[in-house]
């Protein structure tokens, strides 16, 4: 009986040093990974730049998980003209900087190959079938906004330019006619039904601040991707650069 | 004398320690995004009572200008508190340890008595076996608590891709209002989780590291005796 006690007793005092010792050792390298984790160097100034590196890793790891659920016939919820927004947010102005620019000289450059340049002006956009959309706007910084927009569809610009061999690479860059905003865009999400590149909003000419001429409208992404006053359209099979990704934010963002 | 009895499985222990620091690198991760648009209040005819949150409480902890950060660690650490959640499941479905945890009938009725008995305003409390009813309400309710976030947090994450969940959740705005009121539920949880942990002491506190405890029991003259042992699965202590 009283060896059985003690035989308890050792028992007792042995599992909880193993599993003390094992929870202690098991927290401090769970500590330890957290550490690494968030003193983890940022990426080199790149296509991305500004995120740790092993969490940029994880965002285009979960972009290629989640891509498998892209399909054009998932579209954004689309509402009744009387529920957008009469005030239209102006969220950010990067690009739009160059003062007294003239939207009556604006032209688009479509690189079709390095020596092959599409420049159009509005009245060749207008020409094409043109597409409203009332949607939910969905700011990365978690506003969202019911607007009016409505210009041709990338799609139908794309069909009827014959940018067929350019729109089967895997991507595609806009820039702002200086250069100091710009945006990829994955061809799916590019060529997805409601992606439009604007020139209406509300029914009325874009105002300089939400992108006069034209500007890119792309429901399945968030509102870092919808580049205000579009001068160049490029396409590539590698990612081209973005604004808000070399500043930590994912690439893909899409919604 | 004292005896040593099993209680919690390696399963449960694993995922309840993975689980703490999971969740709250998801609730700091949370509050880096919701900072950016920090736009919920309560408020009651047309009165503010109380902003999420007040500015103070931003700078305390450090919250600011860190949207693309907070982003990064929300995606990233969603994967593990998706995973061991779902192994949580498994464990309880595949064991039949979802026996002792799902609520009974009784248990809702019962949780009263527990609640009762606990802020000693009743002497009593119902017998239970290995958790008490309210206990039972309480770890069945931080699941589907987790769920939900999990489905809400895919309506807000995807909500063109996902458009169903978001439509279930009732649109991307109440989505979101779920979502941060499930994480909201999140920190009550854990404020009365922890004290009654304290409340309960040293052996409950051991059985969710070391998974047993040691309970004294009057000796046990005569092995014709051990007929009565069932009994000794009433856990005395009444809390855990």
């Amino acid at each position: 009986m009283e060896k059985n006690n003690s035989n308890i007793e050792q028992n007792i005092k042995r599992r909880n040093f193993i599993s003390f010792t094992t929870f202690a050792v098991l927290s401090a390298s769970a500590l330890g990974g957290w550490k690494w984790l968030y003193k983890a160097g940022k990426e080199e100034m790149g296509i991305t730049a500004r995120a740790r590196s092993p969490l940029r890793v994880a965002m285009n790891k979960s972009e290629v998980f989640f891509r498998n659920f892209f399909s054009n016939n998932h579209l954004v919820k689309t509402y009744p003209r009387s529920q957008a927004a009469k005030n239209v947010r102006i969220n950010s102005r990067i690009g739009l900087e160059k003062e007294g620019f003239n939207t009556e000289e604006w032209e688009l450059s479509v690189i079709k190959d390095t020596n092959d340049i599409l420049k159009l002006n509005m009245a060749d956009i207008k020409a094409l079938p043109k597409t409203e959309i009332i949607f939910d706007f969905k700011c990365v910084e978690g506003w969202d906004q019911i607007q009016h927009w409505a210009g041709v569809r990338f799609i139908d610009f794309v069909s009827h330019y014959k940018l067929e061999s350019q729109s089967k690479m895997q991507y595609v860059g806009m820039k702002t006619p200086n250069s100091k905003y710009y945006v990829g865009l994955d061809m799916p999400s590019a060529l997805h039904p409601q992606t439009i590149l604007a020139y209406e909003m509300n029914g009325e000419p874009l105002t300089l601040d939400h992108g006069a001429p034209l500007r890119l409208i792309i429901p399945v992404k968030y509102g870092i991707k919808n580049l205000k006053r579009i001068g160049t359209i490029s396409f590539s099979n590698r990612r081209p650069g973005d604004y808000w990704a070399r500043q930590g934010y994912d690439y893909y963002s899409g919604l | 004398m004292k005896i040593i009895k099993e209680k919690h499985a390696f399963a449960m222990r694993w995922t309840h320690w993975v689980n703490f620091p999971v969740l709250a690198i998801m609730i700091w991760s949370g509050l880096l995004i919701y900072w950016a648009t920090g736009a919920y209040t309560i408020t009651i005819f047309g009165q503010t009572l109380f902003k999420f949150f007040p500015q103070g409480f931003y700078e305390f902890l450090n919250l600011r200008s860190r949207l693309a950060e907070g982003m990064a660690f929300h995606f990233f650490f969603m994967w593990f508190f998706a995973v061991n959640g779902f192994l949580y499941v498994l464990y309880t479905i595949v064991s039949g340890a979802w026996r002792e945890l799902v609520p009974k009938k009784s248990s809702f009725k019962e949780a009263w008595l527990v609640v009762l008995h606990d802020l000693h305003i009743r002497k009593t409390a119902p017998p239970q076996n290995k958790y008490n009813a309210a206990q039972r309400i309480a770890y069945t309710s931080i699941i589907i608590m987790g769920f939900g976030s999990l489905f809400t947090g895919l309506a807000i994450y995807k909500p063109v891709q996902f458009y169903w969940i978001t439509w279930l959740c009732g649109g991307y705005h109440f989505a979101r209002i779920l979502h941060f009121a499930l994480t909201v539920g999140y920190v009550l949880f854990f404020l009365i989780h922890v004290v009654q942990v304290i409340l309960a002491g040293w052996n409950n506190f051991r059985s969710v590291i070391a998974g047993f405890e040691v309970i004294e029991v009057s000796a046990l003259p005569v092995p014709q005796d051990l007929t009565e042992e069932p009994n000794l699965k009433d856990n005395p202590n009444g809390k855990e």
